[in-house]
């Protein structure tokens, strides 16, 4: 099957890429939300633990 | 055996673990889901009915599993923390909304774009789609709860009983959905309804489920890491660590 | 030191309700009036034509008696936490779903009973059929309940958030759903001239499974927004 033929899914192509593009954009946005949620955590967890010392010292 | 489950129950300990989970969770994940995405775009045989339209069923499907899958870890994950009062459940369930929800929203959407070659219309009220419409609605209504509260042991508690009485209600939604469009015929009877498929069809399906369950697995464990840091902040484990 | 027995307690609950309903009635006629409101809208937004609007008749009958009653039912434990009655109550030791749900009966007394009486005539208005008021008012009667059980647990969890009325529908709506789908179903069956037994048969069930675990989750739901 050539990349023409592959690329037009039988005259679907409209339907079938958005759809295919949806789900790879959830997905991404899940992962970089994830990772983002857990990031600023740690970040917030980090900044407290520097004042607690700061406020001791 | 059960000092292991208490064990697990800390959160350092379980901070440690996900961590370390996570990239065992994270690759094969990305790698069936690829290897789902090739297979059902190119290997597996057009459809006698739909045609290459029918590929849609690769997303679409896994994403409705999913939505529903995620909602009731969800709500079992309540359920422990509200009765046996464990912290990391109800991190757990928090942790597994937003993924529920971006899940739910994909299958709606995957479905609507499905819909329209098949049926010419972007949206239809058929059986799978009302019922995936109203999770979404639990979905949100858990998230706008849990948001509503400042205290969260309080936010914790009552998206545990909302998510409890949600997940009771949702076969009672889904037996009462179906019933509603069984009533109103018309062209409605098989929309969206899995063709008898052949198997070389099917197991790219499969392995979409496979990957989108460990690819569950791995979002949850970044996810639940960062609700621990967030709830843990006063405790001393984390001073040391940092 | 002899207790009190729960069924006194309930019923001293009840009719407490009822009487503090009884000096302010004008709230208890305001979701009433905005029902009739609500089913007054339809016709105005579509088509005045009778023919048309009995199709869908029953279902503006049952939307409008759904929102009438949520609405009202925000209020239902805000009083008696902000000034620690309910805190009261769960440190009586007594049983705290049988008084829970003894409010919520008396609620339903003053807002979905008014609501149930009201439909033939607001169904009467939209072109409903007399042969269709029985499973009307069989259905509400068993819809209102159940959304009061419901609305009741949504009402205990979000008593005390702050714009908590829209929250609270934004909660209770979607499980409502399926009682709409049945409600509306049956009145369409009766004016068809079908049986509508199978649909009320559902909503009974419904209904009686939320009796039966319903005061388990609001008194889970008044603990946990009571507590400290």
């Amino acid at each position: 099957m050539d990349l023409q033929n592959f690329l037009a899914m039988g005259g679907y192509a409209g339907y079938v890429w958005p759809a295919y593009g949806l789900t790879a954009l959830v997905l991404v946005w899940n992962w970089w939300a994830a990772r983002r949620s857990e990031a600023e955590a740690l970040l917030n967890a980090r900044r407290r633990n520097e004042y607690a010392r700061e406020a001791r010292s | 055996m059960w000092l292991w489950f208490h064990k697990l129950a800390s959160p350092p300990h379980a901070y440690r673990l996900l961590g370390r989970m996570a990239p065992w969770f994270g690759w094969p994940a990305l790698g069936l889901i690829l290897l789902a995405t090739w297979w059902g775009l190119f290997k597996a045989p057009a459809d006698y009915q739909q045609g290459d339209a029918f590929r849609i069923l690769y997303v679409h499907a896994p994403s409705a599993w999913m939505s529903m899958f995620t909602y009731v870890v969800m709500a079992v994950a309540a359920a422990v923390g509200l009765i046996w009062r464990i912290k990391l459940a109800h991190a757990a369930s928090a942790a597994c909304a937003p993924i529920g929800a971006s899940f739910t929203f994909l299958a709606l959407a995957t479905g609507s774009i499905w819909g329209k070659p098949m049926w010419g219309t972007w949206w239809v009220w058929d059986a799978r789609l009302t019922s995936e419409l109203l999770l979404l609605f639990l979905y949100l209504g858990y998230m706008a709860l849990r948001a509503s509260f400042d205290d969260p042991q309080r936010a914790d508690r009552a998206s545990a009983v909302l998510a409890i009485v949600g997940v009771i209600n949702i076969p009672i939604i889904h037996f009462s959905v179906k019933w509603w469009t069984t009533l109103h015929q018309g062209a409605s009877v098989t929309k969206l309804a899995k063709p008898s498929i052949a198997l070389a069809m099917l197991v790219p399906l499969f392995i979409m489920i496979a990957g989108f369950q460990l690819y569950f697995g791995w979002a949850i464990s970044r996810r639940l890491r960062g609700e621990i840091l967030r709830r843990e902040r006063n405790a001393g484990w984390l001073k040391e660590a940092s | 030191m002899k207790r009190t027995p729960i069924t006194h307690a309930a019923r001293l609950v009840f009719q407490r309700d009822l009487t503090l309903a009884w000096r302010r009635w004008d709230e208890v006629t305001q979701p009433l009036i905005f029902y009739v409101v609500v089913t007054t809208m339809f016709p105005l937004a579509t088509t005045p034509d009778l023919s048309q609007l009995r199709v869908i008749s029953g279902g503006i009958v049952w939307v409008a008696a759904l929102l009438a009653s949520l609405l009202a039912l925000e209020a239902l434990f805000r009083a008696d936490v902000e000034d620690g009655t309910t805190e009261q109550w769960v440190l009586s030791g007594q049983p705290l779903g049988w008084l829970l749900l003894a409010k919520t009966a008396a609620h339903w007394v003053l807002t979905g009973l008014p609501l149930v009486i009201m439909s033939p005539i607001v169904g009467t208005a939209l072109g409903l059929p007399g042969e269709a008021w029985g499973a009307l008012v069989a259905s509400l009667l068993l819809g209102t309940g159940t959304l009061s059980i419901l609305g009741g647990i949504g009402a205990a969890l979000t008593v005390g958030v702050r714009r908590g009325s829209v929250l609270l529908s934004l909660l209770v709506l979607p499980l409502a759903m399926p009682l709409l789908i049945f409600g509306s179903r049956a009145v369409g069956m009766a004016m068809d001239g079908e049986s509508p037994s199978g649909p009320l048969q559902l909503l009974a069930a419904i209904f009686f499974l939320s009796l039966s675990l319903g005061p388990l989750a609001m008194s889970a739901a008044i603990r946990i927004s009571v507590e400290n």
